[in-house]
């Protein structure tokens, strides 16, 4: 069954609740075959109409929803580019994967947890020196194919892992999001039929691939992804599924938020199971996913390189992934003992990206694909005492790709004007990033979908 | 404080134990459902003495006992052992909501630790909300999960401070300052892990590690120490609030209306037992009348043992709980598991693989099916529903389970076909049941 009837309907009945309070906006739906408009003019046409009326204001995230689901259904591009966001969990200390040996204060405020000697500098401020675990980026970094945030944030910055989170995940300032900002992109460019286009790597929906009208997908392996009982095989074993498929579907749409979740997801989970044939083992056989060209960092404690590693293989096997969400190795929540842990995390987290990199050129893929590494706040400028240090503000972000230019976006502020609680200043905003992201990396504007995109200007991202 | 007023049926009575508990044995729907509404519910929440567990011990797959403390995944399985055998599975429930609430992982600490915090939550599972929040700021796995074992005067350490205030007491928010926050950590300062050279150590409160000076905390001040750090949490406006909202999300996935907070609050005193507030909860009309909810993983494993009167018998289940998005003592993070987020595409494969695990024992093998046949798909279908002690299920499931069951009549043309396909479909839909809907909402 094609998509376009069922998306057809969808955005109607959208249309029809959203009226009540909505500004009347053409809803770009798919151009009927034959009017010659191509995607990406379809796209800009109707951005460009959402941008007249939410881009004068500031309406709350839920009418930006709203508005969303309105969006066009074009099909799933196969070829298209892809969004890995890889999430550091508990807040970077910025301060020491890139540290400011140069800076007067570093040596007072550090004490304790100063970087060694052999530290390599970073080639665009000589404050700043490379923390050694991360020898790969700066590696990436000399090739010109990482681009360094090295303070970003955002205007009275929440302390809580869990506020600050929500925020870059929902891509805006406000509590009370419930769809995440690749969520909404893929509202825009995804379709009905793939699951696939938003991708949780780890076992469990990122917040930030959450949408409001297409399905997106949770797979901790895929190549695991299946759905056998015991004692059921032939005929019987296929019309299990496709019933499965089917309970699902009839409850869909009930006015009952959980059994409709349940419902939804059960279809989802199907669909996403017939997606996975080319990745999943045939009897006997290796899958897809096992045939990397480079060698990935093996880990007792993290399954993050086996991740990158898989999800370079779907994307070789040609899967319509669009963005991918997955968490980087260990946590960053280093309140005591931030040493060995920043080591053996960083050390995990660079080698993996360098053969992930290398991994995607080696298919001829990497022109396709940005990894965006954030984590929710950098981490506070004195260290703590404990040989740790207690959450910040401006932290570091990181966008690895052969298409990005290379270069520092914002600057490092220096030690010296910290903010009042004596946190690193952001020199750029995360929904500024993600403006330039939807933008350069995906063809849709911006102000489609972040609120806040009239007030936060863009960066330049690609070369 | 309203009540639930109208006729207190089977239906009723299976949604009770599955909010309440984990889920019905078979038969015990009915059962409870002949109490009234509240008589039900004192017999979930008023039991007293010590807990029964019934039924045999399960062995980890050497035929050993289970080994909570050291052997990986086991910590999980006794646990939900005691779910699923427990005479007393509302004392489990609320350890549970507080396990949520006051969520520690056994990443920092050790299986001793986790246990020992166990038994302290259950402890305190019914009791005064200011007892148990005074016995998980100095419980040690807490200690060591949120740095409180290395908050002293010398160098302070807001981990457990700021949880104090956004996790546990008062809600993320405009209630409390940045500067309450470090001077909370102040007042927390002196409780300290010495090390034996063996095992985690100990943990005391050491006078000399304490910070004595003046603090100022929520515009008062004075020389606070961590008892008054807790105090003052449970003092602030924001706070009796706070735990009755969080609590009724535990049990209802509706938000109160304002009217309900107000008798909640009212109940609800920090230094007395808080099982008036839970009764009220548990015997308001929005838990009958309103919306379902999802089963978190684990209740769901729980009840599916539960219905089958099965043990914890495989040392599966334990991974099969991560995949499914909750592995006991793991907690994702100090927030707890995210309720409203149980069941993405991941998770409910996590779903179908444990409902495979705990279908597996009773799997109808080769061999002759062992009921007349032919059997009819409605018939098929009641027979499946049996085995899963009955539970309700929707009109709509129920058609497409007899359409499914026709299907493979249908699809079974050759003669061993036949005499095969009963037996595979009556395997195929108790998994259909177990992963429906209907099933995984309770």
């Amino acid at each position: 069954m094609p998509g376009p009837c069922r998306s057809h309907r969808r955005a109607e009945a959208a249309r029809a609740a959203a009226g009540r309070g909505l500004p009347s906006i053409e809803p770009g739906q798919p151009a009927p075959a034959g009017t010659g408009m191509s995607r990406r003019a379809l796209l800009a046409r109707a951005s460009g109409l959402a941008l007249a009326v939410y881009g004068a204001s500031h309406l709350p995230l839920a009418q930006l929803e709203d508005s969303v689901a309105h969006a066009a259904a074009p099909a799933a591009a196969p070829g298209g580019t892809v969004l890995v966001s890889v999430f550091l969990g508990g807040g970077l200390d910025g301060l020491g994967l890139l540290a400011p040996v140069g800076d007067p204060q570093y040596r007072k405020l550090r004490s304790g947890l100063l970087i060694g000697d052999e530290a390599r500098p970073f080639r665009e401020d000589d404050r700043l020196r490379w923390h050694p675990a991360a020898e790969p980026l700066r590696e990436l970094h000399e090739q010109g194919v990482l681009s360094v945030l090295p303070a970003i944030g955002y205007a009275n910055p929440d302390q809580s892992h869990f506020t600050s989170r929500h925020y870059w995940e929902v891509g805006s300032l406000d509590h009370r999001g419930t769809t995440g900002w690749m969520g909404r992109l893929l509202d825009r460019v995804g379709d009905d039929e793939h699951p696939l286009q938003g991708l949780s790597l780890d076992g469990t929906l990122s917040p930030a691939l959450a949408t409001s009208r297409v399905p997106v997908a949770a797979v901790a392996d895929p190549s695991e992804y299946s759905f056998w009982a015991h004692q059921v095989w032939g005929d019987v074993d296929d019309l299990m599924r496709e019933s499965a498929a089917r309970i699902g579907r009839a409850h869909a749409a009930s006015g009952d938020p959980a059994i409709a979740v349940a419902g939804r997801v059960a279809q989802r989970s199907m669909a996403l199971y017939d997606q996975l044939g080319p990745v999943r083992p045939k009897d006997g056989e290796q899958g897809a996913a096992d045939a990397s060209p480079v060698r990935y960092p093996t880990a007792q404690d993290s399954s993050f390189p086996e991740k990158l590693r898989a999800l370079a293989a779907m994307l070789g096997a040609g899967l319509p992934l669009r963005c991918v969400a997955v968490d980087g190795p260990g946590q960053y929540d280093t309140h005591d003992r931030q040493a060995p842990t920043l080591q053996r995390n960083l050390e995990l987290l660079s080698q993996t990206l360098r053969a992930f990199q290398a991994d995607l050129t080696a298919r001829g893929l990497a022109d396709r694909v940005l990894v965006h590494v954030w984590s929710e706040f950098g981490r506070r400028a004195q260290a703590n005492g404990s040989g740790g240090t207690d959450h910040g503000a401006a932290g570091v972000s990181l966008l690895l790709g052969s298409r990005v230019h290379g270069s520092m976006i914002g600057e490092f502020p220096g030690l010296s004007q910290l903010d009042r609680d004596g946190n690193l200043r952001a020199t750029t905003d995360f929904r500024a990033l993600y403006a330039s992201i939807a933008e350069q990396w995906l063809g849709v504007d911006g102000a489609a979908i972040l609120p806040d995109a009239g007030r936060v200007g863009r960066y330049a991202l690609l070369r | 404080m309203r009540r639930f007023s109208g006729p207190f049926t089977e239906q009723h009575a299976e949604r009770l134990l599955w909010r309440a508990g984990f889920g019905p044995k078979p038969g015990e729907a009915k059962a409870l459902a002949q109490r009234g509404l509240v008589g039900a519910v004192r017999s979930l929440t008023r039991v007293s003495g010590p807990a029964r567990l019934v039924g045999p011990a399960p062995t980890g797959k050497d035929g050993h006992p289970l080994a909570p403390r050291d052997a990986w995944g086991h910590d999980h399985l006794w646990w939900l052992d005691r779910m699923v055998r427990s005479d007393q599975p509302f004392v489990e429930r609320m350890t549970l909501v507080w396990h949520d609430w006051f969520a520690t992982s056994r990443d920092t600490s050790d299986g001793n630790l986790m246990l020992r915090q166990n038994a302290t939550l259950r402890k305190h599972a019914r009791g005064s909300f200011r007892s148990l929040l005074a016995a998980v700021t100095t419980d040690p796995a807490m200690l060591l999960w949120l740095s409180g074992a290395f908050n002293t005067k010398w160098s302070p350490n807001e981990n457990y401070a700021r949880e104090l205030m956004e996790l546990f007491t008062l809600g993320a928010g405009a209630s409390y300052t940045e500067r309450d926050v470090r001077e909370h950590a102040r007042a927390l300062t002196g409780w300290q892990r010495t090390s034996t050279g063996s095992g985690s150590g100990r943990f005391r409160y050491v006078r000399a590690a304490h910070d004595t000076g003046r603090k100022r905390i929520f515009g008062r001040r004075g020389r606070f120490d961590w008892r008054d750090s807790l105090d003052l949490c449970l003092a602030h406006p924001a706070h009796r609030r706070f735990v009755v909202t969080k609590l009724w999300g535990a049990f209802v996935p509706a938000t109160p209306d304002r009217a309900t907070v107000r008798s909640l609050v009212a109940l609800y005193r920090p230094g007395r037992p808080i099982l008036p507030v839970l009764e009220a909860i548990l015997m308001h009309p929005a838990l009958y009348t309103g919306p379902r909810q999802v089963k978190s993983p684990i209740v769901q494993t729980a009840g599916l043992l539960r219905a089958t009167g099965r043990a914890v018998h495989d040392e599966s289940l334990s991974w099969a709980g991560s995949l499914s998005g909750q592995q006991l003592f793991r907690p994702p993070n100090v927030a707890g598991w995210d309720e409203d987020r149980w069941l993405d595409t991941g998770t409910w494969h996590g779903r179908w693989v444990t409902a495979n695990l705990v279908a597996k024992p009773d799997a109808l093998g080769e061999g002759p099916y062992p009921h007349a046949l032919p059997e009819s798909p409605a018939d098929a279908v009641a027979r499946a529903l049996r085995h899963w002690g009955d539970p309700t299920i929707s009109a709509t499931t129920r058609a497409e389970l007899e359409r499914f069951a026709g299907e493979v009549d249908r699809a079974a043309t050759a003669r061993w076909q036949r005499e095969q396909y009963p037996r595979l479909r009556q395997n195929a839909l108790r998994m259909l049941i177990a992963t429906s809907p209907d099933f995984l909402t309770c």
